[in-house]
């Protein structure tokens, strides 16, 4: 299945793309609108950071660019600088960002501009994932995971194929809020492969040295889980 | 962290769950709960769950016992061997003040506080014990001793009996649970068996080892069986411990892996130090029980010198071997503890002891040299716990006042018994 790409501008926030894959998207970022935009559906600009009149030269380049839809994220008191630049945004979010606010604002802008994915699922053959209910499920068997778990297997799962090092995992699952250091990700790795049972254990492969790679088919091509 | 909070209680929603036990852990490792129904759910998970702490060993303290137990979220886990259809999930919680201070009486909040000053120096802890247990059969022979299931001894084979067909089922049940299990065999004594876990950082293991024994005991008692980490069941059978290996990590590197002998970093070399110089203070916590000290004797495999060695059984800490060029796994083993120790504590001491010899540069004596011995008995364990100024500070005068007063009731009413030991051998004679 596809996903609708979802561009982050201009930097990686970790709380932000967690949002994007539960509102059924993959996330790409784009630190500079200048250089190539990757096809998108969405883009989600983050006026906090560089303030609205960058954001808004940053909106009409992905606009120009063929993206859809342009969310904003501004503090309040932004709000009123948003005014006249309603042809650009299509909509905002406000900070602090309530995160079922976020998702229902932008997969809700997407089924307007026929670009939501078909449902709020991932699935990988055996594999699938509810991410509104928060209910993954292996040929039809409930798994019982933790947060970080399920956070862990539904990251790695809207990245299939990708190749992903222990500290872009702990960045960008974790954010910043681990106790357990780098081993944390072996840690929940094993958990996982565990809960999904023997047979599917292969869709979370090691590559020795770089990092974890969420294969689909659950074969390996080089050495593989253990 | 709202997502987490939406994750448990659409969880418990959409899984039917009808009960969410609240674990906590009283001073002697004691396991505590409450259940809460998924109505009065989200209220305990805002507002933790306020209760009369001097109901429970070791959290009294005059004029002021209210305290709060605070779900912590990420421990959040469905338990599966309760019926689908009755499900059930737990979650551990930490106590606290009721202004939301960690409460000194708390275990988890007491390993949290070394693992943070730990941490500030730019160390993870990790460890992985070997869990060794008895089961029974549930009937006793004339005096109350305990039944062993099944007559194997070490590695056997047996076969499928009722014994090992439970470890199985305890083991896949673990492993739903997102435990690691290294490896589960049959251990030296009748009925003894083990169940060795991979590492994870203290405090999740601290969570797992209480996890552990509930589920073997549980799932023991649903089979009619009695499951048991008593340390010394059988007198003439080894005793049951918790070997504990332990390694300190730093930036994603093992702090233990260096150039010296074995190869061990001088930081390895101060910790194993530490931990030797510490070792007969920090027994009254790896070994709390009057039973504690029937293991740790001579023969039968138990630690009873102070020293070090590649494989001296009767050496406190021993050097595994480390497997190829896999030095990842450089580590020690802590061999004096035992399953029945309240695990956070005993990860909390061992860690400081070893934190201790790293801070002061100690010197680790020669392989196989002794420098004393475990204490012989929990009074000696309570006397030396009692000198030592890392003890107070690692555990805090509330906990260790407490704990010291607890042992020594418990050293005194022992006293007092009279024994079989004494009937058969002083009756005829005296």
């Amino acid at each position: 299945m596809t996903y609708p790409t979802a561009l982050l501008v201009p930097t990686a926030d970790s709380a932000l793309e967690r949002l994007l894959v539960a509102s059924g998207c993959r996330a790409v970022v784009v630190a500079d609108v200048d250089s190539d935009i990757p096809m998108a559906a969405a883009a989600v600009i983050d006026a906090r950071q560089v303030g609205v009149a960058a954001a808004t030269t940053a909106a009409r380049h992905v606009k120009d660019a063929g993206v859809s839809v342009v969310l904003l994220v501004v503090h309040p008191f932004q709000l009123a600088d948003l005014s006249f630049r309603e042809e650009i945004i299509d909509d905002f979010v406000l900070h602090p960002i309530n995160g079922d606010e976020f998702t229902a604002r932008l997969r809700h802008r997407l089924t307007r501009a026929g670009e939501a994915a078909a449902s709020p699922h991932v699935t990988h053959g055996q594999l699938s994932i509810n991410t509104e209910t928060y209910q993954a499920t292996i040929t039809g068997r409930a798994l019982d995971l933790t947060y970080m778990e399920y956070e862990l297997l539904r990251f790695l799962a809207a990245h299939p194929d990708v190749v992903f090092t222990r500290e872009t995992l702990l960045s960008r699952v974790w954010g910043y809020e681990y106790y357990g250091g780098a081993r944390t990700v072996d840690v929940h790795v094993r958990r996982l492969r565990a809960k999904l049972g023997e047979e599917h254990a292969g869709m979370i492969q090691t590559l020795r040295s770089v990092g974890y790679r969420f294969s689909p088919s659950g074969l390996s091509d080089s050495d593989g889980a253990s | 962290m709202s997502n987490q909070v939406n994750y448990v209680l659409r969880t418990v929603e959409e899984r039917g769950i009808r009960f969410v036990q609240l674990w906590f852990t009283d001073v002697l490792g004691r396991h505590k709960a409450f259940h809460v129904t998924p109505a009065e759910l989200a209220d305990a998970l805002d507002d933790g769950m306020t209760f009369d702490g001097s109901a429970i060993d070791g959290f009294s303290r005059a004029g002021e016992s209210d305290v709060l137990a605070r779900p912590d979220l990420t421990t959040f886990q469905i338990l599966p061997f309760y019926d689908e259809r009755e499900a059930v999930a737990r979650v551990f919680c930490d106590i606290t003040h009721l202004d939301g201070s960690p409460f000194e009486g708390c275990p988890r909040q007491q390993l949290r506080r070394v693992l943070t000053a730990a941490h500030q120096e730019g160390y993870t802890f990790y460890v992985a014990p070997e869990m060794e247990f008895f089961y029974f059969s549930g009937e006793t022979g004339p005096l109350g001793q305990p039944q062993p299931i099944d007559h194997g001894s070490y590695f056997d084979l047996l076969p499928d009996d009722a014994a090992s067909q439970l470890r199985r089922s305890t083991v896949l049940t673990l492993e739903e649970m997102g435990i690691g299990v290294e490896h589960a065999q049959h251990e030296d004594a009748p009925g003894q068996h083990e169940i060795d876990l991979r590492y994870t950082d203290a405090l999740t293991m601290a969570d797992t080892v209480m996890s552990v024994r509930h589920v073997v005991k549980e799932l023991a008692r649903r089979r009619g069986v009695t499951a048991s980490f008593m340390p010394k069941p059988l007198a003439d059978q080894q005793g049951s411990g918790m070997h504990t290996h332990l390694s300190l990590w730093r930036d994603d590197q093992n702090a233990f892996v260096g150039d010296g002998p074995y190869g061990l970093s001088d930081t390895a070399r101060h910790f194993l130090a530490g931990l030797l110089h510490h070792a007969p203070a920090i027994t009254a916590v790896t070994n709390q029980w009057v039973n504690s000290y029937k293991r740790l004797v001579p023969g039968h495999e138990a630690p009873v010198d102070v020293s070090w060695a590649r494989h001296d059984p009767s050496a406190v800490a021993r050097i595994p071997s480390v497997k190829g060029d896999f030095t990842e796994s450089t580590r020690l083993e802590y061999r004096a503890p035992d399953p029945a120790a309240n695990p956070y504590l005993a990860f909390a001491v061992m860690l400081a002891a070893g934190l201790d010899g790293v801070r002061q540069s100690r010197d680790l004596v020669a392989e196989g040299e002794r420098v004393g011995k475990l204490p012989r008995s929990l009074a000696d364990a309570c006397d030396a716990m009692d000198a030592s100024p890392l003890m107070h500070e690692t555990l805090g005068s509330h906990l260790v006042e407490w704990f010291l007063r607890n042992k020594r009731e418990e050293w005194s009413a022992y006293r007092r018994e009279v024994t079989p030991f004494e009937w058969s051998r002083y009756l005829p004679l005296l």
